[in-house]
């Protein structure tokens, strides 16, 4: 999808102003499982109005990350506070303030959508008037209104989606988690469920909070943390992130072999990195050296990318592979 | 106390909608007991004598409390399965993170899990007239409380089993290798009168064996019928079937607690 045009804080993430009322605060965040450190020395903080991804490939430990950021996991070793309260010892205060979406379908559909709300509703304490009206604006803001009655295995995988966003979102929380929040859904789906949330974050000035695997959903996000192995390997916003990675990135796709890297690499005086078959070269003026590239080797090249950086380019940058 | 009670009565009330929208529950909690009370039943009232009995009641008469007993329990085992399913399919975490004592969940799902065994069990206590129990309005009442506890008890013991599954193929192996057993050595299908040692003693350790003697009491409160040998008394059977509550009360709410912080 790009970007959505509807970033603008992207440009001056110097304004976003810690704020000990509105924030995700995690300092050295380790955990092990058995023998594997699941997560290694993570830090970083977040705030309110923003929306933050987490971008890592499976088995990153994204995950574990969520689920301790969720209060469903205990913390093992470093400190999280979330909106000043420490989740060790203030769960339930965190809990109230705290929505989440997990990535397994959280609806009952043998219930209907307000029925769901409903059980929500009355979990945090809502109920009456209140908690009819707060169903009923939500709907409408999620533009689910006109299915309200209806029973949740009959709504597409999109409408379900949109649904959880609003039970998560019911009892107004600052903090909204959400874990893969586009997984299983098609690109328009995707892109109305980044809109919702851009609008989340803005109009109700809540800290977004989201994991994912997709470069598209991380792109759409403010800043961007990146996890690999447990460690978190870069933070900012994606256009900072991009800016790292100097000039244009050629991909030479296809069988390319180490002899044709050194070739390259001794040609051209760059440095390519191979990575899963493909070759990934960094370089200025990317157009020119595609021109002499073809020319310098026009029987062992095949395809030929050329674009400006990704977010995919950073991750394999920064640890020297793929981004599977 | 009404911020305590809601998020309680909206589990609660959840468990018994879903049930109501999946009827095939409520058959088959209910179709296969009454098949094994009818065909085991009429089976074995020929030449079974229940041992200890001398002019007691025919032995479909004395099957007839094991049987709704049976339905308590395999009403409380499906609705403890929803759990199991609840936790795969995610809708359980979503009630995890909310700001609602562990305590408080299980008890919801607790009551929920009594609620409809209850049902269940009143709809197959109406047959009772048909095998010759009598029971005025006070005998009734108090089966009914008896029965309240063995459904709280019996799903409580599906909850401290459910809330460590992952998976319900897990649960029917327990099923199969503890809650039933516990059931055929209860005095539900046999008296412990007369059998081997070994295995009277682990009648008496099964707290079911008091659970369905505080029942069968309760059943013949009115009529001076004992419908059985020498099984425990009245008191110690209500004691030990409390105590079963409570224990599995506590077990479950600490399971539940150490699985999910």
């Amino acid at each position: 999808m790009g970007r959505m045009g509807a970033h603008p804080q992207s440009s001056n993430l110097a304004t976003f102003q810690p704020n000990a009322d509105c924030l995700i605060e995690v300092e050295n965040l380790s955990h092990r499982y058995q023998t594997r450190q699941v997560l290694n020395k993570v830090s970083f903080n977040v705030s309110c109005g923003e929306i933050f991804g987490l971008l890592g490939p499976n088995g990153s430990g994204k995950t574990t990350l969520f689920r301790i950021l969720s209060t469903l996991m205990p913390i093992t070793s470093g400190t999280v506070r979330i909106l000043g309260y420490d989740l060790t010892t203030a769960v339930k205060a965190i809990r109230h303030r705290l929505g989440v979406v997990f990535q397994h379908p959280g609806l009952d559909v043998k219930l209907t959508v307000v029925e769901n709300l409903r059980h929500h509703g009355h979990l945090y304490g809502i109920s009456g008037k209140t908690l009819r009206h707060r169903i009923a604006e939500l709907l409408e803001q999620v533009g689910v209104s006109d299915r309200a009655t209806d029973r949740v295995e009959v709504l597409s995988g999109g409408l379900q989606r949109r649904v959880e966003l609003a039970k998560a979102m019911l009892h107004s929380p600052r903090v909204l988690l959400l874990d893969e929040p586009t997984s299983g859904l098609d690109v328009i789906a995707r892109r109305q469920l980044n809109a919702e949330l851009r609008a989340l974050a803005d109009t109700e000035n809540i800290l977004v909070f989201l994991t994912t695997h997709l470069l598209d959903d991380a792109e759409a996000c403010n800043r961007v943390g990146i996890l690999n192995n447990g460690s978190l390997v870069a933070i900012g916003a994606p256009d900072e992130l991009k800016a790292q990675v100097g000039g244009d990135v050629v991909r030479i796709e296809g069988e390319v072999s180490e002899r044709l890297s050194t070739a390259i690499a001794e040609k051209f005086s760059v440095s390519p990195v191979l990575t899963g078959g493909h070759l990934r070269v960094e370089c200025e003026r990317g157009h020119e050296f595609v021109r002499d590239l073809v020319a310098a080797f026009p029987n062992e090249i095949q395809t030929v990318q050329f674009g400006r950086p990704t977010l995919e380019d950073v991750f394999t940058k920064l640890t020297g592979n793929p981004f599977i | 106390m009404r911020k305590m009670l809601l998020p309680i009565a909206t589990i609660w009330w959840r468990e018994i909608i879903r049930f109501y929208r999946q009827r095939s529950r409520l058959f088959s909690a209910i179709a296969q007991p009454l098949v094994f009370w009818i065909l085991i039943g009429s089976g074995l009232s020929a030449s079974f004598q229940p041992s200890g009995v001398v002019n007691g009641p025919g032995y479909i008469e004395y099957f007839y409390p094991g049987i709704v007993v049976l339905v308590l329990l395999f009403t409380a085992i499906f609705a403890t399965i929803s759990v199991v399913n609840d936790r795969r399919e995610g809708f359980l975490q979503g009630v995890l993170v909310a700001p609602v004592p562990r305590w408080r969940i299980v008890l919801a799902q607790a009551l929920g899990g009594t609620t409809l065994a209850l049902g269940q069990g009143v709809l197959l206590l109406i047959l009772a007239p048909i095998t010759g129990i009598r029971f005025g309005v006070a005998s009734l009442f108090i089966t009914l409380g008896v029965m309240v506890l063995l459904a709280f008890g019996l799903t409580n013991l599906g909850l401290l089993i459910a809330w460590r599954m992952d998976s319900t193929q897990g649960f029917h192996a327990i099923m199969n290798l503890l809650l039933i057993p516990i059931w055929l050595l209860s005095g539900a299908f046999f008296p412990s009168t007369g059998v081997p040692g070994w295995l009277a003693w682990t009648m008496k350790f099964n707290p079911l064996t008091y659970g369905l003697a505080a029942f069968r009491h309760s059943l013949y409160l009115d009529t001076s019928v004992k419908a059985f040998g020498d099984g425990p008394s009245w008191t110690l059977s209500m004691l030990i079937t409390s105590l079963f509550c409570v224990l599995t009360y506590v077990g479950a709410t600490f399971t539940a607690s150490a699985q999910a912080n």
